[in-house]
């Protein structure tokens, strides 16, 4: 176990190298960008770092903002260990929240214990979720339809669900000028973390990107799952069961996401409506790309993401930028990003770095979960 | 019931106005793709170019006057993005999807970013032919003013089929989707034709982004594109790779937008969200009904990843 | 409390550590310590600020008070309705010192402003929306126009305009403001000529350019030919109509440069008159309502000067009816009036004036309105 360790960090550490250069490289062609539109770039770079990472405040910020995109990152991450490049985690987000919602709103009428009721939440936020990227992964396995475009149909479909639902069947009467379910009960929504100014589906995410990364990287099941992702033809004939894996990690990446839908209703919005969509799938697909699809590294590239999406608002009133520059800046290091990983091949580290002689990680993986 | 009101009839002709003004894009992102996909890549990031076709067209319009250097500059533009995309492509180990989404990222950003001075001025917009003449009713006659871009796009579709079918360029395309090693057993570089088939899919969907701005609905702002982009690209899987079939799709495509206004304005007015979300559905129907688990689908370019 | 003390505290620590590692608080371009009678304001806009519509009209309030001396102004435009508004509320407190906040989206008050407001009582929040009720912060402050006036207005003017006696009327969701918006235009144009009907087209969200343009088709199609709507831009409706040889009446901004054929006249906001005095009452510490609302007589709205296609008699029904307004008295929900199902929803002798509650919550279209609200 723990020269798997070793050997663990030490590609890791090549990885986070290539990321690292890969993100400052990014950082000076936004600021070659800047630069040609007039602005300082020493002022955008100092105004980042004080809008995302500046005070204790600008940290709850990013945390608070990185929170959504931990659980939709997993989404696109799970799914991508098989191989499957899934972009439909706002359909399942939404439609986590819809559900999520509609559990809430029974059972806190029902006047149950608080725990209970954000229990089922979750269950139904998770199900949602998990039955929309699962029936991509379905169509994958039964009808050979290709998950990227399904799933991305099905999230405009959700989209729409949400809005004739919230406007129709599901319309508190009394939401007047904006439509909505009825709101939850106070005493139902989820809380903060003690000391901080931050839900506790922070920690929601958290747990999920370890507990996925757990499963995917040491259990036998996710070794077979993955080997489904490297080569589903060996992975028949070693008679693994591609379709219930899968359906499986289809269900918990989408599952991740609706989740992500009810912390939105149950800890910020306190009811349904047409904003649950507002696009924290999307970036969730960016999170996972830029992870490189590991639950684990969906952590760090989460808080940079927030962070990145915190000091938006600075840049906007400080140097009057458009508000797109955090998406040009986005845009910039997913695609230095993915070109550093061909490079990454070439690159040698120090010595030190490399420890051992590197064997194939996956091999390595089953070794110590078996 | 006054002589203005044709009633009922309204809907149908609603939809094949609207098939008509809405479906240009989805043509012309579909075609660009069509021949992007058939040489072995996808290019995710259409939606990107789309939209940046649409800001640098409106832009070129408003600055110079004229709408057809803006189609021309939008052109080009998508050319420099489909370029961008098959470059980072051709690296070792890079996934064409991956590469598209973060395009599609960039491309929206970068526009919404240069377009920021661009939502105030009025830019002029691109001509239209009128075919209606013989009508009287004014409806057929709007339903009839034809613009020229869409009419470019309907010719382009059988001459691609032909130059698939019958030319030397089609051949190669056809050669290096089905085949890398065939195609460098043959002496052709399938780095190189996948470049000019993604770059000429760039042209494509910045042309098609510059029908959004200049003609209809004709002006820039930031909502402009609804995932057209996008679901241009997964029009051309459920078309087959087939040319003809991109326009018969987008055609069906945009008569389904148009569903749910039509509908509306002669009174049906339950569950317009639904009738929104009409051409998603129907487009996944058909993808769920033409693809199949057992055999390849037919028309499928074998290097394609998506199809595999 | 304790815990926001903590908060602070921390916050001071860190940002002294920040201070110290050379990237000093002091160059922040402006500070907490302002100058006495100097106040900095902030601004947040669901969408872009530019858009010919609801967020240019707000817009140009806050360019009214750029022009105030000692005031400064940040803004900060297409914040979504989620936890990025309270965020960039908290943002503008903490990193730009701002005592007073115009949050100018419907969508931001609950939860954002009620929690912010709790949490930050030494500023004034000013959310456009008309929602605050007894027990809500002090603090919190909300404020909304008749705008329907303005729209009985337009109504005037366009059901002399008209000659196939249908008029269109594009809006997003049937929600109480905008079918009160659609029943002011439609009762304003009936008052011309009762066989005058109104086509409503929902397009399900607030800005849907394409959709905007199919339905503003559609309608011209069906043969209306004077178009409006209560969408986010109205840009491209106006911009399509005009394509389409309609007329149109503008909302929320003067769209008239964007039509010189069509355009009669239109409903917008008056916010560069009323902030002014916001900014006013706060600098002075006078207590401002928690409720401000007000039609044309209040001046926080107004309609767009008549197009020269306007004839004499329509401006002169209008006009009679504008200064009525004006003087308060004219009332446009007065009973009897019928909706659009056959049954009475304001009963004859009945008046509802601007401030009836029962306007609130409206749920049904008029008489003479093709469509349904469900």
């Amino acid at each position: 176990m723990n020269s798997d360790l070793v050997l663990r960090f030490g590609a890791g550490a090549k990885v986070f190298v290539v990321s690292l250069f890969a993100i400052v490289l990014s950082l000076i062609v936004f600021g070659i960008f800047v630069v040609l539109s007039g602005v300082n770039p020493l002022d955008v770079y100092r105004l980042m770092y004080v809008g995302a990472f500046g005070s204790w405040f600008s940290w709850q910020n990013t945390l608070l903002r990185s929170a959504p995109l931990l659980l939709t990152a997993l989404c696109t991450a799970l799914p991508a260990q098989m191989g499957m490049v899934i972009i439909g985690g706002e359909g399942a987000f939404v439609l986590g929240g819809l559900a999520a919602a509609a559990a809430g709103l029974l059972l806190s009428d029902m006047s149950v214990p608080a725990l209970i009721v954000q229990g089922a939440m979750a269950i139904a936020g998770m199900c949602a979720g998990g039955a929309v990227i699962a029936s991509a992964g379905a169509l994958r396995h039964l009808r050979g339809v290709n998950e990227t475009i399904s799933s991305l149909l099905l999230s405009y479909i959700c989209i729409a669900v949400l809005n004739q639902m919230v406007e129709g069947p599901m319309r508190d009467p009394t939401s007047l000028n904006k439509p909505s379910t009825r709101a939850l009960p106070d005493w139902a929504m989820l809380g903060n973390i003690p000391g901080m100014d931050i839900h506790v589906g922070l920690i929601f995410g958290l747990l999920f990107c370890l507990a996925t990364y757990m499963l995917m990287f040491h259990t036998t099941f996710g070794f077979a799952a993955r080997m489904v992702g490297g080569n589903v033809r060996a992975a028949r004939m070693a008679g693994l069961p591609v379709g219930r894996l899968i359906l499986i990690v289809t269900f918990l990446g989408g599952a991740a996401a609706g989740l992500g839908g009810m912390v939105e209703v149950a800890a910020v919005q306190g009811r349904a409506n047409a904003t649950i969509a507002s696009g924290y799938g999307l970036t969730g697909i960016l999170v996972a790309f830029l992870a490189r699809q590991n639950p684990l590294i969906v952590i760090p590239v989460a808080i940079l993401l927030g962070g990145i999406d915190a000091s938006g608002g600075l840049l906007q009133r400080r140097l009057d930028m458009p508000d797109a520059s955090v998406v040009v800046l986005q845009g910039i290091i997913f695609v230095i990003l993915l070109a550093s990983e061909s490079v990454q091949e070439g690159i040698n580290l120090p010595g030190w770095f490399r420890g051992i002689k590197p064997r194939s990680s996956a091999v390595a993986v089953a070794e110590g979960a078996e | 019931m006054d002589e203005t009101s044709i009633g009922w009839w309204g809907v149908p002709l609603a939809i094949f106005a609207g098939a008509i003004r809405i479906s240009t894009p989805f043509l012309f992102v579909s075609l660009g793709e069509m021949v992007t996909e058939k040489s072995g890549r996808i290019n995710l990031g259409l939606e990107g170019t789309l939209i940046m076709g649409a800001m640098s067209a409106y832009g070129i319009a408003y600055l110079t006057g004229s709408p057809w250097l803006g189609v021309l500059v939008a052109g080009l533009v998508g050319t420099i993005f489909g370029m961008l995309h098959a470059g980072i492509c051709s690296l070792p180990k890079v996934n064409d999807i991956a590469v598209g989404i973060a395009l599609m990222l960039f491309g929206t950003g970068l526009a919404f970013y240069l377009g920021k001075p661009l939502v105030q001025p009025q830019a002029p917009n691109l001509p239209s032919f009128n075919f209606g003449w013989w009508s009287d009713l004014q409806q057929v006659q709007s339903a009839l003013k034809i613009n020229a871009l869409f009419i470019i796009g309907v010719v382009l579709a059988p001459v691609f089929l032909w130059a698939l079918r019958n030319t030397r360029w089609g051949l190669i395309l056809r050669i290096v989707g089905d085949s890398s090693d065939a195609a460098r057993a043959m002496g052709y570089s399938p780095l190189a034709v996948r470049l000019v088939a993604t770059a000429f899919g760039g042209f494509m969907a910045g042309v098609g982004g510059s029908f959004l701005s200049l003609y209809y609905p004709g002006s820039w702002n930031e909502g402009l594109s609804s995932g057209q982009g996008i679901t241009a690209v997964a029009l051309v899987i459920f078309a087959r790779w087939n040319p003809m079939n991109c326009l018969w799709a987008s055609l069906l495509f945009g008569g389904a937008s148009a569903l749910g206004p039509a509908l509306q304005s002669v009174g049906v007015t339950q569950g317009y969200y639904l009738f929104n979300a009409a051409p998603y559905v129907l487009t996944l129907l058909i993808l769920i009904l033409s693809s199949s688990s057992h055999r390849h689908i037919a028309g499928a370019p074998g290097e394609l990843s998506v199809t595999r | 409390m304790s815990n926001k003390l903590e908060i602070s505290r921390r916050s001071l620590l860190l940002s002294g550590a920040v201070g110290a590692a050379g990237l000093a608080v002091s160059s922040l371009p402006f500070g907490r310590a302002l100058a006495a009678g100097s106040l900095s304001v902030g601004f947040i806009y669901v969408g872009p600020r530019d858009d010919y519509g609801y967020n240019q009209a707000h817009a140009q309030g806050a360019v009214a008070l750029k022009k105030l001396p000692g005031v400064k102004v940040t803004e900060e435009e297409r914040v979504p309705e989620t936890v990025d508004v309270e965020k960039t509320m908290e943002s503008m407190i903490n990193l730009d010192g701002a005592k007073l906040i115009f949050p100018t989206s419907f969508g931001y008050f609950d939860p954002y402003v009620l929690k912010l407001a709790k949490k930050y009582p030494d500023v004034t929040f000013m959310h456009c929306g008309g929602l605050w009720k007894e027990g809500e912060p002090d603090n919190a402050h909300s404020y909304f126009g008749y705008i329907d006036e303005a729209e009985y207005l337009s109504g005037i003017v366009a059901g002399h305009a008209t000659k196939s006696k249908k008029l269109g009327f594009i809006a997003a969701k049937p929600i109480p403001q905008v079918l009160r918006n659609i029943n002011a235009f439609t009762l304003g144009a009936r008052s011309v000529d009762p066989a005058i009907t109104t086509q409503v087209i929902f397009t399900g969200d607030w800005s849907m350019p394409v959709k905007e343009a199919e339905a503003t088709n559609s309608m011209a199609d069906q043969g209306i030919d004077v178009v409006t709507c209560h969408v986010d831009s109205p840009k491209v409706i106006v911009e399509t109509a005009e394509k389409r040889g309609m007329f149109t009446t503008g909302y929320h901004a003067n769209q008239a440069a964007l039509a010189p054929k069509g355009y009669l006249t239109g409903a917008e906001w008056n916010w560069e008159a009323l902030y002014p005095s916001f900014v006013a009452d706060v600098l002075a510490g006078t207590t401002i309502p928690h409720l401000v609302r007000g039609g044309l007589k209040e001046k926080i709205v107004k309609t767009s000067p008549y197009g020269a296609m306007v004839g004499a008699a329509a401006r002169k029904q209008a006009d009679a009816v504008k200064a009525q307004l004006e003087a308060g008295t004219f009332v446009i929900f007065k009973g009897p009036i019928k909706d659009n199902k056959g049954n009475t929803v304001i009963a004859a002798g009945v008046s509802q004036g601007q401030t009836d509650i029962a306007l609130e919550s409206m749920s049904y279209l008029v008489e003479g309105v093709i469509g349904s609200t469900s």
